[in-house]
């Protein structure tokens, strides 16, 4: 009886251990896509519409398949636009859900905190916005435009067209500094003099002493890096003061879309240089908003850092296939052969060996007094070339740093 | 000259203004009455968007202005009856109720109306003196701020429902005693708090950018000027407001907004630490 009883459970168990074995055949557990976006607190506005775009890619993908034949699940936690929460969130998903990616961080300070947890990992790290640039890290690769495509462009322009004396508004946080910090290098170049400069903490939303101060330094333009909801009333105040003057920027229209949230004229003589901006009117940037659209109906605005995220995961799925293994060191040959690419709705983006940055088709777009969107300029593909230049190969070695005109890597 | 001297007051004028406006509810909410009330930001909120949500409707800015500051004081009724009456003995509990009332209000008007509202635009209307522009604007949030604070002393100090009132938040036992019904004056009381704090949010609406965390941009300043103005309301918000305002205007002027917002705030804690009762206790006392 007792021998009849383990004959029994040895064929139970044979069973069982087959069909296991033949269900993981079937399919593979999915990939984890951990994703860290603030979709409440000053940021929301913007970071919803990085959630949206990410869930939109997942879908596609897994509609077509997946990622080397396996699903992909996305885990999104809201940071609330706090850096404590992004590195304790960080952790959560890198040592306890064990993701495959990690993608995310609104703020230049957020990506910063959680930068040193991702280097403890072997876990890639995309972080989909534009920035300040200069960060120079294996782990991370960048999907967002950076200064060498933003501001090498767009200050020349606004030189020319408007004069050499800028007054700069930013907010007062790495990003804001470090932007300022590029300006003063370019417009020095140039011969330009930067008549005025003010950091703003995050959070404030009066500015009639600021507005005061631009008209008393008498600028020919503004460079307006204020960051957030509260900081944007600035807008809304100097239309009301009748200040009048053209603006520049890296991150308003296409990133916080502030022509499509204040009543026109607020916006009127702002100009920016893009990526992507919802108004772009191509085949493919239409098929993509139109498919956006059908999934998010009440979207304001896709903004530059949702089409960023979306283009994440597509670029995550290309380096994975291309390496056919989902390590950070099989991806990061792909990229080292440069042929890290992938046709994105603004055309085709490659990522740049040495820095890890994606080039991008940059585009000088001005706002009108009915906040109509209109193209200026377009100045084709434009490489990250500037980490590279200054010395940092990530396929010769890992700075693990962020470099500034003013902090350069040692030459040795 | 004249260009910046005139500056300098609309300089003034816009800070007071800002404080006053932010700061006239949470004095009679938290000054006179003791509830520490975290969830003054979500009022001001509430007045800033019934406001927009009223001029799309078709309803003129002013009007719709006061609506808001309406509806705003009759959610802060509602509010007392339903939450805050519970916690007049004990006002740490009414600050964590307050906070949690706080939070549930960002969260549920980001899920319901979205992150991001469309702004209505400030009224027009703009004036020049030498090479400065100015808001015209502004100017009426002044005007306003003072109305508020003539409004507050008229209501509190000239009418029997202010006398009794006053009664009540110094001595409840014996306001009852005397036969006033002390529970409908606390309601009132909270409700016209609540209506300042929708004023003050209907007044910026037209200025700022509406989003379900706003209330926050006035919350630190509301909370400061209360408390430097200390336990007499009336006495002690509109020096508080004159004395920070300077305090601010001069340093934002001089050295932008960092070295403005850290001196206004250095300048609240001297004044806590020297005069632990507030401004209004050194007047009161004078005034004797």
């Amino acid at each position: 009886m007792n021998s009849a009883r383990r004959f029994g459970m040895a064929l139970l168990g044979a069973v069982l251990g087959t069909a296991a074995f033949g269900a993981a055949q079937a399919a593979e557990p999915p990939l984890k896509i951990g994703l860290l976006e603030d979709v409440s607190g000053d940021l929301a506005f913007m970071g919803m519409p990085k959630l949206h775009g990410s869930q939109l890619a997942v879908e596609e993908i897994n509609k077509s398949g997946g990622i080397l034949g396996r699903q992909i699940e996305l885990i999104h936690l809201d940071p609330q636009g706090d850096n404590a929460r992004y590195q304790e969130f960080g952790r959560r998903l890198l040592n306890r859900d064990k993701v495959d990616v990690l993608i995310g961080g609104i703020t230049s300070a957020s990506r910063e905190a959680l930068r040193p947890i991702v280097d403890r990992t072997t876990t890639p790290y995309f972080y989909t916005n534009q920035y300040e640039g200069g960060v120079c890290d294996a782990s991370m690769i960048s999907m967002g435009a950076v200064p060498e495509q933003q501001f090498s462009t767009l200050i020349p322009w606004m030189v020319q067209k408007f004069g050499k004396k800028v007054y700069v508004i930013a907010a007062d946080y790495n990003f804001g500094q470090i932007s300022a910090e590029w300006n003063r290098k370019i417009m020095k170049d140039l011969g330009g003099e930067v008549v005025g400069e003010e950091f703003i903490p995050l959070g404030v939303s009066q500015f009639a002493q600021t507005i005061q101060n631009i008209q008393k330094a008498k600028p020919d333009w503004l460079l307006t890096i204020n960051v957030g909801a509260a900081q944007d009333s600035f807008f809304e105040q100097a239309a009301a003061a009748n200040l009048n003057l053209p603006m520049g920027s890296s991150i308003k229209i296409m990133l916080g879309f502030e022509h499509k949230r204040f009543k026109p004229p607020a916006l009127n003589n702002m100009h920016a240089t893009a990526n992507w901006f919802e108004e772009i009117d191509t085949p493919e940037a239409n098929d993509f908003k139109k498919r956006w659209h059908a999934k998010f109906p009440d979207e304001l605005y896709i903004n530059d850092m949702g089409y960023n995220a979306y283009n994440a995961l597509y670029m995550y799925k290309t380096l994975v296939e291309k390496a056919k293994s989902t390590k950070l060191e099989d991806m990061r040959k792909v990229i080292a052969t440069g042929d890290a690419c992938i046709d994105a709705p603004e055309g085709k983006v490659c990522i740049d060996p040495k820095s890890q940055h994606t080039s991008h088709r940059m585009r000088l777009i001005s706002v009108g007094p009915k906040h109509e969107v209109t193209v200026e300029k377009d100045y084709g593909t434009i490489q990250p070339y500037w980490l590279g230049e200054i010395g940092c190969d990530l396929t010769k070695k890992n700075d693990k740093d962020q470099y500034t005109p003013s902090h350069l890597p040692n030459k040795s | 000259m004249s260009a910046e001297l005139f500056s300098v007051f609309y300089q003034f004028a816009d800070v007071f203004a800002f404080l006053i406006l932010s700061a006239a509810g949470l004095a009679i909410v938290f000054g006179m009455m003791g509830v520490i009330n975290m969830a003054h930001g979500e009022f001001i909120m509430c007045g800033a968007y019934v406001t927009v949500g009223l001029v799309n409707l078709g309803v003129p800015l002013p009007i719709a202005q006061i609506l808001a500051a309406l509806t705003a004081g009759l959610i802060g009724i509602i509010v007392e009856f339903l939450v805050v009456r519970r916690f007049y003995k004990r006002p740490l509990d009414s600050l964590l109720a307050t906070w949690g009332l706080s939070l549930i209000v960002t969260q549920s008007m980001l899920l319901i109306v979205g992150s991001a509202v469309r702004g209505i635009g400030t009224p027009e209307g703009s004036f020049a003196i030498g090479e400065y522009t100015f808001s015209t604007y502004r100017l009426v949030l002044f005007g306003c701020a003072v109305a508020v604070l003539a409004g507050l002393y008229i209501i509190f100090m000239k009418t029997r429902f202010g006398v009794i009132a006053r009664a009540t938040m110094q001595n409840a036992a014996m306001a009852r005693a005397l036969g006033a019904r002390t529970g409908r004056i606390y309601s009132i009381s909270f409700g016209i708090g609540t209506a300042l704090a929708g004023l003050c949010g209907a007044l910026y609406a037209p200025t700022m950018t509406l989003i379900p965390t706003m209330g926050a941009t006035f919350v630190v300043e509301s909370f400061v000027t209360v408390v430097i103005g200390g336990a007499n309301v009336l006495l002690g918000t509109a020096p508080a407001a004159v004395f920070l305002a300077m305090i601010r205007m001069a340093l934002n002027a001089s050295y932008g907004q960092i070295i403005g917002q850290i001196g206004m705030l250095v300048a609240v804690i001297l004044i806590v630490r020297v005069l632990p009762e507030g401004l209004s206790s050194v007047l009161v006392r004078r005034g004797r």
